[in-house]
């Protein structure tokens, strides 16, 4: 089962049994966006508290939750994202989220100058996901409801 | 009586393919099935002896490859005794044969304020369509509700039914397994002068049809989940209906003659199999069926009957309250496909371990979305049997169970 052992390693197992930062926030002035595993049923909100908006790249993640519902992976990338992006410049988080999905083989990153020296700590865990290809959407899953939030929370109007 | 052992022989992935050195256990039939070795035979010796156009050409091989295509018409007649083969349209697959339904019948027969009639426990293939229609011109869906053990509630039946102008239903579950009473349901819908519109994609691979004891109106179900390939689907239809209906798809083949001013139409079948047909496709499911023949129906719903409650019986001994398994216990109104929940394991997981010992499982909402929301899950584990199954694979499902709890340290 080394295939096995590989995509369920421990410290996935634990944030899928102990999720960090579940929960909801207010909206506003949190902003809240679901995301949708259409082959799975797999749902997913992303609640994200961004200060200072206005400041576009320099404004800063203050807080995150995360609800719905979804396999170990699904569940414990959004659980190790939510501790990879709450204090983080939106520049920085989306640098992280380009990092993360490269890792995961994702074709269309586009890496920019820096986006190597991100540390993706935890998250590295979930590299063994890219032998299970059908699992890499469901490891995304979380990171793509946040970027669709963090866009939101920085253009309320669009 | 089948012998398990000499049908999977006919089956060469079944029979030959290994991963990790171990056979697959494909409990995933329901789904689609795996394909005997004479369908794959009947499709390469076509293509190599006799492939040419059909109802164009006039050289004596174009007759040949027609004459091989309507033999498919005749067999699928056959195996759900249609009065007349010409009643049988071969399209995509069976959700084109139900949008086929929707929009030439629908299109003609329905306006703002008619009810279509619907289950609860229906795929999206008979949900969508109808649902087209509503946002097109406001017709109204009613829903027939389930009972705890997952059979139709046909307690308020009348009372759905007053005024609908279609009962569109499943004659077996894709997610529980349930086998509605087909007859009883196409004649209360023909007590209030509805369309009764059978949905027999998971039926017709697994029992005996009679579309005419059923006196069903228009029957869709598919090549692929009877051993048949994929590609091609089928609605059987009362001709006076047919014939009445306008077409679906317009092109080739389904027209009389055409002019500058318009278009008359070819009788039916023709006038609903636009453009080059699936005709290769169509000797595959002739072989198809003539194995499901010898086999004979009755005798594949008998062996999944026993495969059933054997399944049923060894999930809920070997793990009790950490399963809870969907739809009737009663295996003579339920067929062998298995809906789960596991403890409190998401089926993605589930199917991912089970696949560590090539156990073939669904894990999802088997494109039914709203029954998940009646069963008031998001997604379940599914494992569906076939001809093929026996209980070593249910066994091995078993195993590969106890195999997840160790994962996950439950």
């Amino acid at each position: 089962m080394s295939g096995l052992e590989d995509l369920y390693r421990e410290i996935i197992l634990d944030h899928y049994r102990t999720p960090r930062n579940r929960g909801e926030l207010d909206t506003p002035p949190a902003t809240k966006v679901d995301g949708h595993n259409p082959l799975c049923g797999d749902e997913i909100s992303v609640y994200l508290m961004v200060e200072d908006a206005e400041n576009g790249d320099d404004a800063i993640v203050t807080d995150i939750k995360i609800g719905g519902q979804g396999c170990s992976i699904s569940q414990s990338s959004a659980s190790m994202m939510t501790n990879a992006v709450i204090g983080k410049r939106v520049g920085d988080v989306r640098a992280v989220s380009r990092k993360f999905k490269s890792l995961m083989g994702i074709e269309n990153v586009d890496l920019q100058a820096g986006d190597d020296e991100v540390d993706l700590e935890d998250l590295e865990a979930l590299q063994g996901v890219v032998k299970f290809p059908v699992r890499i959407k469901c490891a995304v899953l979380g990171w793509n409801t946040l970027s669709s939030a963090l866009d939101e929370a920085l253009d309320p109007a669009e | 009586m089948l012998s398990i052992d000499a049908v999977r022989k006919e089956f060469p992935l079944l029979a030959e393919r290994t991963i990790d050195d171990a056979r697959v256990v494909y409990l995933d039939s329901g789904n689609t099935s795996q394909k005997p070795r004479r369908v794959i035979d009947a499709m390469t010796e076509f293509m190599e002896t006799t492939y040419a156009p059909i109802n164009r050409s006039s050289y004596r091989l174009a007759g040949e490859a027609t004459d091989a295509y309507e033999g498919g018409r005749k067999a699928v007649a056959r195996l759900i005794n249609a009065p007349s083969a010409d009643e049988v349209i071969f399209t995509k697959n069976a959700s084109e044969a139900l949008n086929l339904v929707a929009m030439a019948w629908g299109r003609t027969n329905l306006s703002a304020g008619d009810v279509v009639v619907l289950t609860e426990m229906e795929h999206h293939a008979n949900i969508v369509p109808w649902q087209m229609l509503a946002q097109e011109r406001g017709i109204e869906i009613r829903w027939i509700g389930l009972t705890d053990d997952g059979q139709l509630d046909l307690s308020n039946l009348d009372e759905l039914l007053d005024g609908a102008k279609v009962l569109a239903f499943t004659a077996m579950s894709n997610v529980l397994g349930t086998l509605p009473p087909t007859q009883l349901l196409c004649s209360a819908a023909h007590a209030v002068g509805a369309l009764a519109v059978v949905d027999a994609c998971q039926y017709v691979p697994h029992n005996v049809t009679d579309v005419q004891a059923w006196d069903a109106d228009l029957v869709a179900f598919s090549s692929h989940k009877m051993c048949g390939p994929t590609g091609i689907g089928m609605l059987w239809g009362k001709m006076e209906l047919l014939d009445a209906m306008p077409p679906f798809l317009g092109g080739g083949n389904m027209i009389d003659t055409v002019t500058f001013e318009g278009f008359t139409t070819a009788p039916v079948p023709a006038k609903f199999e636009a453009g080059t047909p699936p005709i290769v496709e169509a000797v595959g499911l002739t072989a198809a069926v003539e194995f499901l023949e010898e086999l004979g129906m009755a005798n594949v719903r008998q062996h999944e009957m026993a495969l059933t409650r054997y399944a049923l019986d060894t999930l809920n001994e070997r793990f009790g309250d950490d399963i809870t398994i969907y739809g009737p216990d009663n295996v003579e109104v339920r067929g062998g496909v298995f809906s789960f929940a596991f403890r409190d394991l998401h089926p993605h997981d589930v199917s991912q371990v089970l696949d560590e010992t090539n156990v073939c499982v669904r894990a999802g909402h088997h494109c039914a979305k709203p029954l998940m929301k009646t069963l008031g899950v998001q997604s379940t584990t599914r494992a569906s049997v076939y001809l093929y199954n026996d209980e070593a694979d249910i066994d091995a499902l078993a195993d590969g169970l106890e195999g997840a709890t160790d994962i996950f340290g439950l």
